[in-house]
């Protein structure tokens, strides 16, 4: 690991004013995926902003139509969060399919967004619930944050501080996982609003996570997992590594997305 | 680019100045020499190196030390009572034969610790995906399921 300089700021305004002032700084949130990626030298800043001191971005908040979820908010937290169980468990069902329990009791939301990794759990339902990401400046539409590989929205020193879900009618995460990583191969998330709006968001297939909207059109006609068992989905554009390729990738978003539906209907 | 550290480490305070990009786990086994937490993979796969942070199971290469500010950390060192009675999941981990080589126990024993803590009578399906964090190369994990299912059970019972 190259070397850096360590701060750890005791509010987000200093944290922010750390990180602009830095011409390679780098926020740390749980460190689960930065810490290793500078173990790697994939990752070389010249400074590291802490933001476990950070109260304010520690807050799960669950109201009737939304859970809002603060940027330093543990995987582990979500996962076992009774009003999160209750409200939107397909959220919380999701929170603890990610990588293992200890990298679970130290990950956070607001990294794993900033971070981006194609094959990560939470931007399928960022996705697929049409979540809003809160920073120090603005709020993004879940729908415009995604870029591509490791791209977001986020502006350089621009901090996530808080993810709102809005509460579906029903919903369910189903995730095909490399059984050594636990990394998502394909992940699928189904939401059914009511009145016809329905999304699906798909994390693991593409560069970044992405709606499939042939299938939501689907949805929409009838919620049912046969709407979406017969769909093919195109390959073009989708991953090819040592996991799997682009056709089987795109095979798995049928049955990941039928299978959902299955488990939203439940 | 040195930085103060204090924590407490089974029980005991300890601080020291490191390099700021020192490892947590290289903080304990290097500067505490306690050698007892190993390091398998250093990529954050084999959980060779969990140790509770906060009663919490983590793995320890995958934080710098300063993330541990404040936090109080237990190692395997710190299981066993002083006099060197077992505690009852390394105990049962001895009973059924939950090790061979060992080098990936100390890791086992800490995730195991902490999650028999919610699962006092726990499935073996529960403990299989709550090993999903720890590699063995020996055993097949058989007879470490079995242990933990035995250890959990002996944690409860004792409290």
């Amino acid at each position: 690991m190259r070397a850096f300089e360590y701060h750890r700021p005791a509010n987000l305004k200093d944290a922010v004013a750390l990180a602009e002032k830095k011409d390679e700084g780098r926020y740390l949130a749980g460190g689960q995926s930065l810490v290793q990626a500078m173990k790697l030298r994939l990752s070389a800043p010249t400074d590291l902003v802490d933001l476990n001191a950070l109260q304010d971005l520690k807050a799960l908040k669950v109201e009737p139509g939304a859970v809002t979820v603060g940027a330093m908010v543990r995987h582990a937290e979500v996962a076992s969060s009774s009003s999160v169980l209750k409200t939107l468990p397909a959220l919380a069902a999701l929170a603890g399919q990610i990588g293992d329990r200890q990298v679970r009791h130290l990950g956070t939301i607001g990294g794993s967004l900033a971070n981006n990794d194609p094959a990560a759990d939470y931007p399928a339902a960022v996705l697929g619930l049409g979540a809003t990401i809160t920073t120090n400046k603005r709020k993004i539409e879940g729908d415009k944050f995604f870029k591509g590989l490791y791209e977001t929205a986020l502006q350089p020193g621009e901090l996530i501080t808080a993810v709102t879900f809005p509460v579906p009618k029903r919903a369910a995460y189903m995730k095909f996982k490399n059984p050594a990583s636990r990394f998502a191969i394909v992940g699928v998330f189904v939401a059914d609003f009511g009145g016809g709006n329905v999304r699906v968001g798909v994390t693991g297939a593409g560069p970044c996570a992405f709606r499939q909207s042939e299938m939501e059109q689907a949805l929409k006609k009838n919620f049912a997992p046969d709407s979406v068992a017969g769909i093919k989905v195109s390959p073009d554009g989708l991953n090819n590594d040592l996991h799997a390729s682009p056709e089987y990738r795109a095979h798995l978003i049928t049955i990941m997305a039928k299978r959902a539906v299955e488990a939203a209907l439940k | 680019m040195s930085v103060k550290v204090s924590m407490k480490v089974n029980g005991q305070p300890v601080s020291a100045e490191l390099e700021s990009r020192t490892l947590l786990v290289t903080f304990i086994r290097e500067h505490l020499r306690l050698t007892g937490t190993h390091v398998g993979c250093d990529t954050a796969q084999c959980g060779a190196c969990t140790v509770l942070m906060n009663g919490k199971a983590i793995k320890s290469c995958s934080i710098v030390a300063m993330q541990a500010e404040g936090a109080d950390i237990l190692t395997i060192e710190g299981v066993a009572k002083p006099d060197g009675t077992l505690h009852p999941m390394q105990a049962a981990f001895k009973e059924n034969h939950g090790l061979q080589c060992g080098f990936c126990t100390p890791g086992m024993v800490m995730n195991a610790l902490d999650f028999a803590k919610s699962h006092p009578n726990p499935t073996d399906q529960e403990v299989r995906e709550a090993l999903e964090g720890n590699l063995c190369r020996c055993t097949g994990y058989h007879n470490i399921v079995k242990s933990i299912v035995a250890g959990a059970r002996a944690m409860a019972a004792a409290k």
